[in-house]
């Protein structure tokens, strides 16, 4: 069978959940081979072998941190040229697509990003305009390089031999233009990324105020949620610009996605309305969140929020 | 300090976006058109440092021949000059061939910094700076939410899912910005004016110098083979609060499983 090629996305070796969905994905499509980066990178081999990865390979050179994204893209291109695969699959985050991109113009493959499903002839299913429109695109030329979404399919695990192979790496100059000379953690720990939680907990402007936006956390911590906010919100400060969801931030398509004082502008449903079920809490009867949310409450989120945490609380025992 | 801005025209997110059942490609024709909003921020941001430091700035669009009222507005906003990359012959382009077009003209203009906004309202893609930067060989400095240039030098704060990093390099360099950056001034009545007279180069395919069999749909590496308008999301159960919103709302949440 034919090798896919899958970028794994990990912390210090532990892989995140998208990766091990990709690697389901990859079986579907053909043999899959797990590519870890970076520092902890052989620490990932087992894990990602318990989802079917039948070659790992490896590579820890500390160019791959610090220096942004055209290393890894090095790497991965070199395996391609190497491994002549049949496609090559990476997580649809930022980083993940800026790799997939310099992969696409080093090796001459044809890219598509933000996939949600693909299928054996490696036609790519890819939600467009805020999930409105769904296209089915296909790479013309070269080796397919195709970015995947989070949540796109569920990680099921299926033992793979996991060989390991140790990637000897060249890079050039331009590889190392872009020096990391810092990493900044601003989130509070202990929550899920944003782009892969199951559950995601927003608020937006009805929050009313950063301190307010407490009652939101909670009820994202009783839910073991995410926590996401509007533009609105986002603009007025109340809470990071990396955890505003909608078109200008992050695209989030959850199992369950819950908008508390959210009126649902066109702006944040671009970045939600493909999650499967939504929740909605808002003051106004005739705010458009409504329309797309499959149980809709109308009523002040100050209440009715930390009473929801509470119910949780208590049936989760 | 000499700065090309990308900009890119893209339908009104308020409008209803489609794409052409012909040829499957955006339809660019009958909807209202805006500038990109992200490509806003990044005028901005050459100004900013333009206004600092002295030098140019030039808008650099590739798009059908109506994108030239999305470059007056870069304009008028008060960049200097621009150049408009038209042709049938790109139509259809995918993001890889549109890099390939941008890079040929970037190889043609003096610049220290190129500054683009990190994604499009349409494609949504966020990756023409990555392309940009592999192909010209200059450092990649995308996701800025702050950026710091010097003489020879730029540093940024690249927006992360958890914080952000600080990337470091040297000029020329090929940067994207992120909304959080700053906040675009208006076009004053003198920029609109102004606008009107900046001098703005228009090229062909063959003015740019690009090879045709390398842009347009059908030598696209990427091609949409079909697609389909999908209803729109049925609106649900919708209750009012009487005192038991919070247990309402639980109560559908152990219904779907949730809890």
């Amino acid at each position: 069978m034919a090798e896919v090629l899958v970028l794994v996305d990990h912390v210090d070796g532990a892989p995140k959940k998208v990766s091990y969905e990709l690697l389901t994905l990859a079986r579907t499509l053909g043999e899959p081979s797990a590519v870890v980066l970076g520092k902890g990178a052989s620490a990932a081999a087992e894990k990602v072998a318990a989802y079917g990865a039948q070659k790992v390979y490896v590579c820890e050179a500390e160019e791959l941190d610090s220096f942004l994204v055209a290393p890894k893209a090095a790497v991965l291109a070199q395996l391609v040229t190497e491994k002549s695969p049949l496609a090559v699959l990476v997580p649809a985050n930022a980083e993940g697509k800026e790799v997939a991109a310099r992969v696409a113009v080093k090796t001459g493959g044809g890219l598509l990003t933000d996939a949600v499903g693909i299928t054996s002839d490696l036609t790519a299913e890819q939600p467009i305009f805020g999930g409105s429109v769904v296209v089915k695109s296909k790479v013309q030329t070269g080796v397919p390089v195709i970015a995947v979404r989070a949540n796109s399919t569920a990680p099921s695990e299926a033992p793979g031999a996991g060989t390991v192979e140790q990637v000897t790496p060249t890079f050039s100059d331009a590889d190392k233009a872009a020096k990391v000379a810092d990493r900044v953690v601003e989130a509070k720990g202990g929550r899920p990324d944003l782009g892969e939680a199951s559950i995601v907990v927003s608020g937006g402007r009805g929050v009313g105020s950063p301190e307010n936006f407490a009652i939101i956390e909670a009820l994202a911590d009783s839910l073991g949620a995410a926590v996401g906010a509007s533009r609105a919100a986002t603009d007025a400060g109340w809470y990071p610009h990396q955890n505003q969801v909608g078109q200008t931030g992050r695209t989030v398509s959850p199992q369950l996605y819950i908008a508390a004082g959210i009126s649902g502008a066109i702006q944040h449903r671009a970045g939600m309305q493909t999650s499967k079920t939504i929740v909605a809490i808002n003051k106004d009867p005739e705010a458009p969140i409504f329309e797309l949310a499959d149980f809709g409450l109308v009523g002040d989120l100050n209440t009715v929020v930390p009473a929801l945490t509470e119910e949780i609380t208590k049936r989760k025992g | 300090m000499n700065i090309v801005v990308l900009v890119k025209q893209v339908p009104d997110t308020w409008a209803e976006r489609k794409l052409n059942e012909s040829d499957k490609t955006l339809d660019r024709a009958s909807v209202d058109v805006v500038m990109n909003e992200i490509d806003e921020y990044a005028v901005e941001e050459a100004l900013r440092i333009k206004e600092a430091q002295g030098g140019e700035v030039t808008i650099l669009t590739m798009g059908p021949e109506r994108a030239v009222e999305t470059i007056r507005k870069a304009l008028s906003m008060g960049a200097d000059k621009a150049v408009h990359l038209t042709d049938e012959a790109l139509k259809g382009s995918d993001a890889v061939q549109t890099s390939y077009a941008l890079a040929k003209v970037l190889e043609t203009l003096e610049y220290d910094l190129v500054i683009a906004g990190s994604e499009a309202t349409d494609s949504r893609m966020a990756i023409m700076g990555a392309l940009l930067s592999e192909r010209l060989g200059q450092p990649q400095l995308t996701g800025a939410r702050k950026v710091t240039a010097e003489a020879g030098s730029v540093t940024i704060e690249r927006q992360t899912d958890d914080g952000y990093a600080v990337v470091q390099a040297s000029t020329p360099a090929i940067i994207s910005v992120v909304e959080k950056i700053n906040e675009p001034r208006y076009p004053s009545f003198k920029g609109i004016m102004a606008a009107k007279s900046k001098p703005l180069t228009t090229l062909s395919v063959a003015d740019a110098g690009l090879d045709a069999g390398q842009v347009g749909l059908a030598a696209a590496p990427s091609q949409v083979v079909e697609f389909s308008n999908k209803p729109p999301r049925q609106a649900g159960q919708v209750v009012k609060d009487e005192g038991d919103g919070g247990t309402k709302i639980a109560e559908f949440l152990a219904s779907q499983k949730f809890v």
